[in-house]
Parts: C-alpha cells; structure tokens; sequence
C-alpha cells in the first residue's frame, strides 16, 4: 500500500498563509492505515494550524475526511461543501491531490503529506518500502525480493562488489537485496534462475499519466456522450 | 583483433600486462592531467582513466582519455552506469571510439551517496553486466542496444571489474563467469591484499575454464601509510586488508611506512606474477602517479614491451 509522512507543519503554514478559510480533506484509503493522512491526522493538523494563529486572527480551519480521494464516488460528496473555502488542503497521496484538484478547478489545492513509496506494515508505525511500480514484474526470477527497489544501485545482476557483513555499502542498517536473493534461492535450489546475464531492461511507464485497460475508458467516454 | 588496442595486442602475445591508472582532476585543467600522464608514460601499457570516481564530480573520463591520449599513453576508458542512459552511453561509446578510444571498462559506479552531490538522481538504466552486452554487441553485430544497425561500430576492448573479496564468495566466480559470458574481454579485480583468497579464487576461475576465455588482471594499490591501510580495511567496501599486512606498517617508522608499502607492494606483484593463468597487473596508486616508475622499476616489470602493430 502506498505510504506518506505528513508535511512540516511551518511548510503547511506557509503555503496557506495567503489564504482565510482552508478545508483539510484527509483520506480514508492508504494513507489514514499509515496515520499520515486520515481523519484523526486532518483534525490534529487543523489543532495545530489554529494554535498557531495569531491572535485575533479570523480563519477557518474545517474538515473533512473521505473514504478515498482516488475515486470520483467519493470526491462527489464535497461538491457542495468546498464553495466557501478560499482554499483547499489533501492529505490524500500525491495521485489523490491531483484528482481533487482536478474536480475543483478554481481552488487552490495543497498537499499535506509527503507521498513516500509503495510498501508494507511491519507493524503499526512501522512501514517499509518494497516496490517501485516499474510496470514489469521480476520477483520470479529474484525469489520474491525485489532487486529495482531493494538494491541502492537497482541491479539486475548483483551483487555488486560492496556489500560487508551482508549489508548494503551505502547504509550498515540496510541488507543486500542481492545476497539475500542468492541465499534465498540457494534455499529452494534455484540459483539457476540467476546464472544467465538478466537483459537490459526495457523499462515501462515512460509516457505520463498512463491509462490501464483504455477500452474501459473508450466505453465510459461513450455512454457520457 | 577485437579492437587492435596496444593492451589487446600484448595481452594476446601472451605477455604479462601492467595496466595503471589516472583520476581526472576536479576542474579544467589539462596540465594535471598532463603531469600525471607523464608518470606513468613507458611504464604501464594502458592507463584507466576514471569516470567520476567515489561519485565526485571531476573532469570527464573522454576529456582526459584524450589528454592522455596525446602524451602518449594507451586510455581505458572507465564507463559508469550511475549516471547515464543508454542513449548517452552509447553515444559516448561512439564519440570515444571515432576519437580512437579502443578500451572501456564497464562499471557500475560508486553510489551517489558517497559523493558530493548526494541528492542527484541516480540512472542505472543498465547495470554493469549489461552495459558490457550492450558494448560487445555494438563493436560484434554492429546493432544498438534497440536494435539498429550501426554504420561503423565502435572497436572496443571491453573491460570489466571482479571483487574476489566480496560477500556472497561461493558466488564471485559464478559472477566473473556471468561478466565473461556477457562479453568481457579482459578483468580487473578488487586490490588484492589477501593473497590466500585471491589464489582460491583463481583457482576456482581456473577450474571453471575463465582463464582461457577472458583475460584477468589482479588490482594492486600501494599502501602509502599505515592510516591508509587501516582506512582501507575498516572503510572501503569490499576491500580485504588482512591484520599481518597493517602489523607490518606498524613495525615501522611513519616516515618509513610509504617505502615498506612499496616494498609489500612490490612482493605482492612477485607472487601474483607465479600465479597460474593471471595475464596482467592492473597497478592502482592512488594519487600517487608520481612514485608508479620506481615502483614499476623494482617490481621487475621494465621495460614495457613494445606489442607487434596490428596486420591490417
């Protein structure tokens, strides 16, 4: 699931300076499970964006959470809510602020979270990157350890000559993905799946805002018009 | 001939190889390039000229192959992958090539981290074994990476790095093979300080029939001091340095420990040159070109010989 870290609070605060009335819209999905961007954390943003006031000032810090702000659904259900806001602020990942900006064209929309990678729970706060979505999928050949993600130089065909004590070159509290894929596979007698040279790599998702399954697209498009 | 290179010509004469190796400058200055070439001028028969090496801006490996070049010595051509696509790679390649680079060494470079621009982004579009593909199938089909034919491919020596030291060691072999198998011509190890490991690993090269089909070079760097011996152990990735070596410069005075470290230097080259099926010494003095010619000198390893031109 995709995992976020709430943005410092003075970077929050001044990006709404120029603004009176502000709605924080935390989000239901991801982002609430890794407590950067739920309920809980917009109504305690808003606590501190307001103690932070100066005195006498007149703004509004309001909130509003919805179940996911990666779907047009739920969006929907701000539509008459955002009027009198001068501006708005998501705590949704980066996809979600843009699909919220996009349905509210005139406001102005900011990001309250720093959207970080796509990763697991090891435990509740406690959350570790595994995958780099580059859209063609290796963990066949690598035993279930992803060498794009967890190797510091992405090598297809580790490891490097760097690696002590197991440990990655570039941080003794990381390990070598690639030892750990050579002793996984060693385990389950597969080092033959990385005895040849992996190819050069022919990366996908080079074009922006790509589309899955277009034809679905092309059908909705069609019953609108 | 691959490539016709003054290094391919000697190694294929069967003669034993002394390749050195020069870092770039950290501005525009040709003259430091200049001076250290000449160092090293009829003392080794190619020169690495490193590609921005630690992950620290310097002057262009190309820009200082060609200075090099033009005082007289044979560059390699150090390719990293950290830092450049497959369209600059190779282009570069072509670029080199024209101007009459006929050696590169494929690496995949020092992470950026450990240099002094932290926060780049790193490429690695390739990895080092494939960026060696890449090469031999540009210089042997005349074919890009995408597919394409090249007009006139680019004759290259293709270089590779091996760590005989690192972890996982039932798997360095299998790795050298795999370098070999994707087209590497000639080898260089990691600085060999552990002697024992290195022979095993030679061995096992050996067994596997790596020697007939590649070239290896075992990677020597003089120890100046004893502070860098004890650097090189404890803070360099990979790096072997046994205790009886740092024991030995702490026998001795400071102002004595850079001789003591030319003369371990020397001793190791004396064994690596008994050692079965090793075809060179790729000599790495780090910035210290400057005592290379003694060094080379006491070695044994004058004069350079002079490689029979290629036949047309």
């Amino acid at each position: 699931m995709i995992k976020a870290t709430i943005k410092p609070l003075e970077e929050i605060r001044s990006m709404l300076a120029p603004f009176r009335r502000v709605l924080t819209v935390g989000c239901g999905g991801c982002v609430s499970l890794c407590l950067a961007g739920g309920m809980k954390e917009a109504r305690e943003l808003n606590i501190k964006l307001r103690a932070l006031q100066e005195q006498g000032s007149e703004s509004v810090f309001d909130d509003i959470t919805v179940e996911r702000q990666c779907e047009q659904q739920f969006l929907a259900a701000l539509d008459a809510r955002v009027e009198k806001y001068d501006a708005l602020i998501s705590l949704a990942c980066g996809a979600g602020v843009q699909f919220l900006a996009e349905r509210f064209p005139a406001k102005p929309v900011f990001p309250g979270v720093n959207t970080q990678f796509v990763g697991i729970t090891r435990d509740i706060g406690w959350y570790e990157e595994r995958c780099k979505t580059c859209g063609d999928c290796v963990l066949g050949l690598t035993a279930g350890i992803c060498p794009v993600t967890m190797c510091s130089k992405s090598l297809f065909n580790g490891p490097c000559g760097g690696p002590q004590d197991g440990h990655c070159e570039v941080d003794p509290d990381t390990s070598c993905a690639w030892i750990a894929i050579y002793e996984r596979l060693q385990r389950q007698g597969r080092l033959d799946s990385i005895a040849h040279v992996m190819p050069a790599r022919q990366w996908q998702g080079q074009i922006p805002g790509r589309i899955l399954h277009p034809r679905y697209r092309d059908r909705y498009v069609q019953e609108d018009t | 001939m691959k490539s016709g290179s003054r290094l391919e010509r000697i190694l294929k004469s069967g003669r034993f190889a002394l390749t050195g190796e020069l870092g770039p400058p950290r501005g525009a200055d040709a003259d430091a390039v200049r001076v250290k070439a000449r160092h090293l001028c009829g003392m080794v028969d190619a020169v690495n000229i490193t590609d921005n090496q630690t992950a620290v801006v310097r002057m262009s490996s190309l820009g200082a192959c060609l200075i090099a070049m033009r005082e007289g010595l044979e560059p390699v051509y150090q390719m990293v992958c950290r830092d450049r696509n497959r369209i600059a790679m190779q282009s570069d390649i072509l670029g080199a090539a024209a101007l009459g680079v006929r050696n590169i060494l494929c690496l995949s470079g020092d992470h950026q981290c450990f240099g002094d621009h932290p926060n780049c982004k790193k490429v690695f579009d390739l990895d080092s074994m494939q960026l060696i593909s890449m090469v031999k199938a540009m210089r042997d089909e005349a074919r890009f990476q995408g597919g394409a034919e090249i007009t006139a491919p680019p004759r290259m020596f293709i270089g590779a790095a091996a760590n005989p030291f690192a972890e996982p060691h039932a798997f360095r072999v299998m790795r050298l093979a795999k370098k070999i198998a994707a087209g590497a011509d000639v080898v260089q190890t990691q600085c060999v300080y552990n002697m024992e490991r290195f022979r095993a690993w030679m061995a096992q090269a050996r067994d596997m029939g790596l020697t007939e089909k590649a070239y290896i070079l075992a990677g020597v760097t003089p120890l100046k001091s004893l502070g860098m011996a004890r650097y090189m152990q404890k803070n360099v990735p990979g790096m072997d340095v046994p205790d009886e070596l740092i024991k030995r410069l702490q026998g001795v005075e400071k102002k004595d420990q850079a001789k003591e470290g030319i003369t371990i230097c020397c001793e190791q080259i004396q064994q690596l040159r008994e050692m079965k099926g090793l075809a060179g010494i790729h000599l790495m003095a780090i910035e210290w070109e400057h005592r290379v010619p003694e060094i080379v000198q006491k070695a044994g390893l004058l004069p350079r010989p002079e490689p029979e031109p290629e036949q047309p």
